[in-house]
C-alpha cells in the first residue's frame, strides 16, 4: 500500500511538472503585450493557477484510474483521498505556476524550473504522502485533520504570494 | 566610535565561547554536557533568520525603488545567511548524534531546515542565471520574498503543527520551559546577540566589496 502511494505521487509530480511548466512558455512576448492591454496581472495569474489546478486534478484522476485498473486500489478511504488530491493539485499548481512565470523570464530554462520548484514542492508532497498513507489505512477525518489543514495552509500562503508578487514579474 | 557594534560583537562572542564552556550548567539526563551546544546551535538559526529577514526587507525596497544597491545588499545577506544555516545544521547534527543516536532523522524540523537551505541555494542560482541587471534584481527580489515566507512556514509553523522530535515542536517543551536557568540565560542571550552582530558585520564587509567591484567595473 505504501509502495502504491509512493509510486502514485512520483508519477503525479512528474506529470504535473511537465503539464504546467508549459503555462508561460507557450506564449510569445507579443501575446503577453496583448494580455497586458486586456486585463490586470492578478486576473492572469489567478486564471492560470486555477486552470493548472484543474489540469493537474484531471491528471491525478486519470492516474488513479490507471493505477486502479493495473495495480488495483488498496485505499480504504477513497473520499478523503480525493480531498487530499484536490488540495494537493491546487498547491502543486500554485507553486509551479509562479515558478514557471519566474523561469519564463530567464529564457525558459527548464533546468532552472526544476531547481526552483523542487525544494518548494517537497513539504507539500511530504504532507500529502503522509495524509494519503492515513487514508490508505482507512483512518477518518479526525486523524487526517492536521495534515489536511496543513496542506490548506500551504495553499493559502502560496496563492496569496502569487497574487501579490506576480504584478512585479509582469512589469518587466 | 562608529564601529562600536563590531567591538561589541567580538566581546560578546569571546564571552559566550569562554563562558559557554566553563560556566556551570544544569545537569540533565540524556543531554549531560551537550547542553552547552545550546550556546552555538540556537544562535546560528537566530543569526540566519535575522539576515534573511533583513535581506527580504531590502528585496521589498528594491521592488519599490529599483535601486541596484538594495539588490546587492539582499544577495550578500543571503550568502552569509546560508553559511549560518549550514553551521546550524552541522551543530544540530552533532547534537542529534549524542542525544537521538543518529546524525540525521526524517524529522519535520530537520527536513524543513534542509529544504530552506535548498530554496536559498536556488535563489543564488536564479540570481546568477540572469544577465540583465535590472531584470535580475527584480526577479531575484520576487523569489527572495517568496522564499522568506516559505521559510517561516517550513521552519516555524509546520514542525509546530505535526509530530517532531525537536525541542519546542510537536508538543515537546522548549528549553526555556524548564532547563534554561538563569546561569544559562547569562550566556545564551549574549551569544545570540553576538552571532547576529557578527553576521551583520560579515555581510557589511561583503556588501562594501560588492559596491567597490561595481564602481571599478563602471570606470
Amino acid at each position: 500500500m505504501t509502495t502504491w502511494i509512493a509510486l502514485y505521487w512520483i508519477v503525479l509530480i512528474f506529470a504535473a511538472t511537465n503539464a504546467s511548466i508549459q503555462s508561460f512558455k507557450a506564449e510569445s512576448n507579443r501575446q503577453f503585450l496583448y494580455y497586458y492591454s486586456l486585463c490586470s496581472p492578478q486576473a492572469i495569474i489567478l486564471s492560470k493557477l486555477f486552470f493548472n489546478a484543474i489540469l493537474i486534478l484531471l491528471i491525478a484522476l486519470i492516474n488513479w484510474l490507471f493505477f486502479t485498473v493495473l495495480l488495483s486500489n488498496p485505499l480504504e478511504n477513497n473520499l478523503l483521498f480525493s480531498v487530499v488530491l484536490l488540495l494537493g493539485s491546487l498547491g502543486i499548481s500554485g507553486i509551479l505556476t509562479l515558478i514557471s512565470a519566474i523561469a519564463a523570464k530567464t529564457n525558459n530554462n527548464s533546468t532552472l524550473t526544476a531547481i526552483l520548484a523542487f525544494p518548494i514542492l517537497l513539504p507539500m508532497i511530504l504532507t500529502a504522502v503522509k495524509a494519503s498513507v492515513l487514508c490508505g489505512l482507512g483512518f477518518g477525518w479526525e486523524d487526517c485533520k492536521d495534515y489536511i489543514m496543513l496542506m490548506g495552509l500551504i495553499n493559502v500562503v502560496i496563492i496569496a504570494l502569487s497574487y501579490i508578487l506576480f504584478p512585479y514579474l509582469w512589469r518587466s | 566610535m562608529r564601529n562600536w557594534w563590531k567591538a561589541l560583537a567580538i566581546i560578546l562572542l569571546v564571552y559566550s565561547i569562554i563562558g559557554g564552556f566553563l560556566i556551570e550548567v544544569p545537569k540533565q539526563v540524556i543531554l549531560y554536557e551537550s547542553i552547552r551546544n545550546l550556546y552555538f546551535h540556537v544562535p546560528m538559526w537566530f543569526a540566519m533568520i535575522t539576515l534573511f529577514f533583513i535581506s527580504m526587507i531590502y528585496s521589498i525596497k528594491n521592488l519599490s525603488s529599483s535601486n541596484l544597491k538594495d539588490d546587492r545588499k539582499a544577495i550578500e545577506m543571503v550568502n552569509v545567511g546560508i553559511i549560518f544555516g549550514v553551521l546550524g545544521i552541522a551543530t544540530g547534527s552533532i547534537w542529534a548524534k549524542f542525544t537521538w543516536g543518529a546524525f540525521w532523522t526524517n524529522d519535520v524540523k530537520l527536513n524543513g531546515s534542509a529544504i530552506t537551505m535548498l530554496i536559498y541555494l536556488a535563489y543564488v542560482i536564479l540570481r546568477g542565471s540572469i544577465e540583465d541587471e535590472q531584470k535580475r534584481a527584480r526577479i531575484a527580489a520576487v523569489y527572495n520574498i517568496f522564499a522568506f515566507v516559505l521559510l517561516l512556514v517550513f521552519i516555524g509553523i509546520l514542525p509546530r503543527m505535526t509530530d517532531s522530535l525537536h525541542p519546542g515542536n510537536g508538543g515537546n517543551p522548549g528549553f526555556n520551559n524548564y532547563d534554561l536557568d538563569n546561569n544559562m540565560k547569562l550566556v545564551f542571550y549574549p551569544a545570540v546577540f553576538g552571532w547576529i552582530l557578527f553576521g551583520l558585520w560579515v555581510s557589511n564587509i561583503r556588501i562594501r566589496m560588492a559596491n567597490l567591484k561595481e564602481q571599478l567595473l563602471d570606470n
